[in-house]
């Protein structure tokens, strides 16, 4: 093993070389984000090889969905990626609203938006405080458990359920946003304002957060795009691509008019758009990029969901001023047994952790024909094995975090 | 106290009276073992709750719920011992008796006041830290013997990590023993009496530096966060104590908080002031009422001070756990050999000569003589008995230990008093 090729990057040269081992690191191990299952081959605390084995979680969710209609089947998306259950639902109404050619009303666009930015808060909080656990860090999971809980109990106001919401459907969303809720809506995001400076205190810019996370697990924007990597993964690799502004046209109008930015650094200079967004008076300064960090590590990833964050506290402010000035139907949601065409149609959301896809195939029956769902995390997995290799056990968790999986959303 | 022992039942120099008084001193430190590692556990979970923004246990015994901890305890008795099938069975039962008893061990050469100490040992420096050291045989017995190759990497990690950190540990000790000239903690802690600007953390810069030092290292050595890679809960499941359950498993954190109330009560004599408060009140209530119950007073007050010192180190470690990430091994290693190790050597040379030069101490900046040997402590009734047995040679001043000697012969007349409750060295 020691004679083959050098630009091998699974070898490693050693003064003393041990006996490697193989482990499993999952299904069931505090940092694999639920049922991953990682086999390592180590040598010592350096791990030479890993390979992930999926399919622990897997529920069928697309073969049932060919036996469900499509408003039956709105529950089982938020199962998929259960902690951005909003932007699942949002997925597979504008796949179905594409298939029936439906056109939103202006208030249940600006609704769907508070909701959807709203889940993305929710999404990265947990990312973010997760992390931070994967790394040693107990206190910053709480910190974003608790602001998180905040949403849920908007999130339960309007829809009555607070982790799978089956909340937006085909055709605009159950209800409506009940009296009074924008205000507390608002209210939140002030807090919360206050709270993003505290979280890059306790995790972005601690010290030794930089020196386990930066530097670890560069992935190029080439190989990024290769292995079809989407959201903060991709971006923080460099790769400008948002769908709210590069995907199809009935997604990104339903951004229309609101001003935000895409959180990716510059490839050529390395830095980030300036933090135009003020509040209080000042602007909400983004902190200074460590200069250990390479653009596509691990730093870098976690840094764009902690912008983005603000990027949608940002949309969501906007969102919420639209909303109170339009008036009129906020949507209809479409019947229960609504007559699918004998089309097809194919859709790509921007999720909290990539692109979420779904495909829809009618045959005119009320039962679509086919249903089929690209999850972003499945992706963003693959590229495990590439980035871990030759590195130290402990940087398994710091790689695997920072793609922030969901296993429901891989196995389905 | 053996004698005290032997002069009531009037049985002359028996082994009875050492044997009770060595039960006595026994039973007093388990107390503090594991009555402090009930309220360490029970502090842990308030402080960490008050970091994150919760409540911690508030149900159990009242509104603080400070019984959690024995309510967890009864729980942890009456669970099942399990010994996997691939364990190592004789190594891996045995390998939590030998952390507690570890840690347990370094209480007995550790005094809580003057004179409050189990077991007068000259050289007590030394014997805490080596016993403490073989803390990491339980760690490393339990992770070879558990039979899981997740307590096989904690071990590693563990035997990697704290062998490294004894070296800048040892070396940021050595500067109080050199500045006092004595092992005996007793000595060096009553070195330090009177206003703080006396102890030796305020000494000259390098001894600050040291402290720093000592107490990072002392954080890695009882494998503290950021350091606690051996049960690293996210990389190796629980490290070494994957495997254990039950009781044995609570021995390991009864260990770990014990000697985490050991590195930093030894902090507290090395370099603050032992027993000795930021103002002497204790002393200054101790000579107003004179005598043998002023000295027991001042005693209890230095137990009190002492206790608390040793409080708000552990503290300080709850506070660094419960904000810090963990670091990687490799970053451990070399936070251990880059940096501890040189500052700790610079730590060294430099106190060393600013006491070879007589630089100005905080103490002599605000008049007052450097380690001012209180008169309490060299008349009469109480004397600091290891000073004879170890000529302090860094002491500017040798007169105390003629007082020393000439204060022990007539010693005859303390040893039948009843206040030398855990008194030692006179044997």
């Amino acid at each position: 093993m020691a004679t083959s090729k050098i630009d091998d990057p699974r070898v490693i040269e050693f003064d003393v070389r041990t006996d490697e081992m193989l482990i499993n690191m999952g299904p069931q191990h505090p940092s694999t984000h639920g049922v991953l299952r990682l086999v390592l081959r180590t040598d010592g605390e350096v791990v030479s090889d890993v390979e992930p084995h999926l399919g622990y979680l897997h529920r069928c969710a697309e073969k049932i969905g060919e036996n469900l209609t499509a408003r039956q089947w709105i529950p089982y998306t938020d199962r998929m990626d259960y902690l951005a259950a909003m932007n699942m639902n949002l997925g597979w109404s504008l796949v179905i609203e594409k298939l029936l050619e439906y056109d939103l009303p202006e208030r249940g666009r600006h609704l769907r938006v508070i909701i959807s930015e709203m889940g993305r808060i929710a999404s990265h909080l947990v990312a973010m405080g997760t992390y931070g656990l994967d790394l040693g860090s107990f206190t910053p999971f709480l910190y974003g458990f608790r602001e998180r809980e905040k949403i849920l109990n908007l999130f339960e106001e309007a829809c009555g359920a607070r982790l799978t919401y089956s909340y937006l459907t085909p055709g605009g969303a159950t209800a409506d946003l009940p009296v009074g809720w924008t205000d507390k809506c608002r209210q939140f995001l002030n807090q919360f304002k206050e709270v993003i400076p505290e979280l890059h205190t306790l995790l972005t810019t601690n010290s030794i957060f930089v020196s386990r996370t930066a530097g670890i697990g560069v992935m190029s924007a080439k190989m990024a795009v290769d292995y079809g990597c989407t959201g903060p993964v991709l971006r923080g690799s460099g790769v400008y691509h948002d769908l709210r502004f590069h995907g199809e046209e009935r997604y990104t109008e339903m951004y229309e008019g609101y001003v935000f930015d895409v959180i990716c650094a510059d490839p050529e200079t390395g830095k980030y758009p300036e933090s135009n967004y003020e509040f209080h008076g000042d602007s909400l300064d983004y902190p200074e990029i460590p200069r250990q960090a390479i653009l596509g590590d691990c730093w870098h990833r976690f840094y764009v969901r902690m912008l983005e964050v603000v990027q949608s506290v940002r949309l969501i402010e906007q969102a919420i001023e639209k909303y109170e000035a339009t008036s009129g139907d906020w949507g209809t949601p479409i019947k229960l047994v609504q007559k699918l065409p004998a089309k097809e149609a194919y859709m790509e959301t921007e999720a909290p952790r990539g692109q979420m896809g779904f495909y829809v195939v009618g045959n005119g029956d009320s039962i679509p024909w086919r249903v089929r769902a690209r999850s972003s995390s499945f992706c963003n997995l693959s590229v495990t094995a590439p980035l871990c290799q030759g590195i130290l056990l402990a940087d398994i968790p710091a790689i695997v975090g920072s793609l922030d999986v969901v296993m429901g959303e891989i196995d389905r | 106290m053996a004698d005290f022992i032997n002069n009531i039942f009037g049985i002359g120099d028996s082994w009875v009276g050492y044997l009770i008084a060595a039960l006595i001193a026994a039973v007093l430190i388990l107390h503090v073992v594991a009555v402090g590692a009930l309220l360490f556990i029970w502090m842990e979970r308030k402080i960490s709750g008050r970091i994150q923004d919760r409540l911690g246990p508030t149900r159990v015994g009242g509104k603080y719920g400070w019984l959690q901890t024995l309510a967890d305890g009864i729980k942890l008795i009456a669970k099942e011992d399990i010994t996997p099938d691939l364990a190592d069975r004789f190594l891996f039962k045995i390998a939590p008796y030998v952390g507690l008893a570890a840690s347990y061990a370094a209480f007995i050469a550790l005094p809580f006041a003057d004179g409050v100490v189990a077991q007068h040992v000259n050289t007590a420096v030394f014997f805490v830290l080596a016993v403490l050291g073989l803390e990491v045989f339980s760690v490393i017995l339990a992770g070879y013997a558990s039979g899981s190759k997740w307590s096989l990497f904690g071990a590693m990690r563990e035997a990697a990590q704290v062998v490294s950190y004894e070296v800048p540990l040892g070396m940021c000790v050595v500067v109080p023993v050199m500045i006092c000239g004595t092992m005996n903690l007793t000595t060096i802690g009553n070195m330090q009496a009177g206003l703080f600007t006396n102890w030796l953390v305020f000494n000259d810069p390098f001894t600050f530096l040291t402290a720093i030092i000592y107490f990072t290292c002392a954080t890695a050595g009882v494998n503290r966060a950021p350091f606690d890679l051996a049960e690293a809960e996210s990389e190796l499941v629980a490290g070494f104590h994957t495997e254990y359950s039950g009781l044995r498993w609570s021995l390991f954190f009864m260990a770990e908080y014990s000697s985490m109330f050991v590195v930093s009560a030894l902090a507290s004599i090395l370099f603050f002031g032992g027993s000795h408060g930021p103002i002497p009140v204790g002393q200054w209530i101790g000579e107003t009422i004179g005598g043998t119950w002023g000295l027991n007073i001042s005693r209890i007050i230095g137990v009190g001070n002492l206790l608390l010192k040793g409080l708000i180190g552990v503290t300080v470690m709850m506070w660094i756990r419960w904000t810090f990430p963990r670091l990687r091994i490799d970053q451990v290693m070399t936070m251990c050999l880059k940096y501890c190790v040189p500052l700790a050597a610079l730590g060294f040379i430099g106190a060393t000569t600013w006491q070879y030069l007589d630089l100005p101490t905080a103490n002599s900046l605000v008049g007052n003589p450097r380690y001012e040997k209180h008169e309490m402590w060299t008349e009469g009734v109480e004397v600091t008995p290891a000073a004879d047995a170890s000529p302090a040679s860094g002491i500017p001043d040798p007169e105390p230990h003629q007082e020393d000697k000439t204060a022990n012969a007539d010693s005859v007349t303390v040893k039948t008093l009843p206040v030398s409750v855990v008194k030692g060295g006179e044997r």
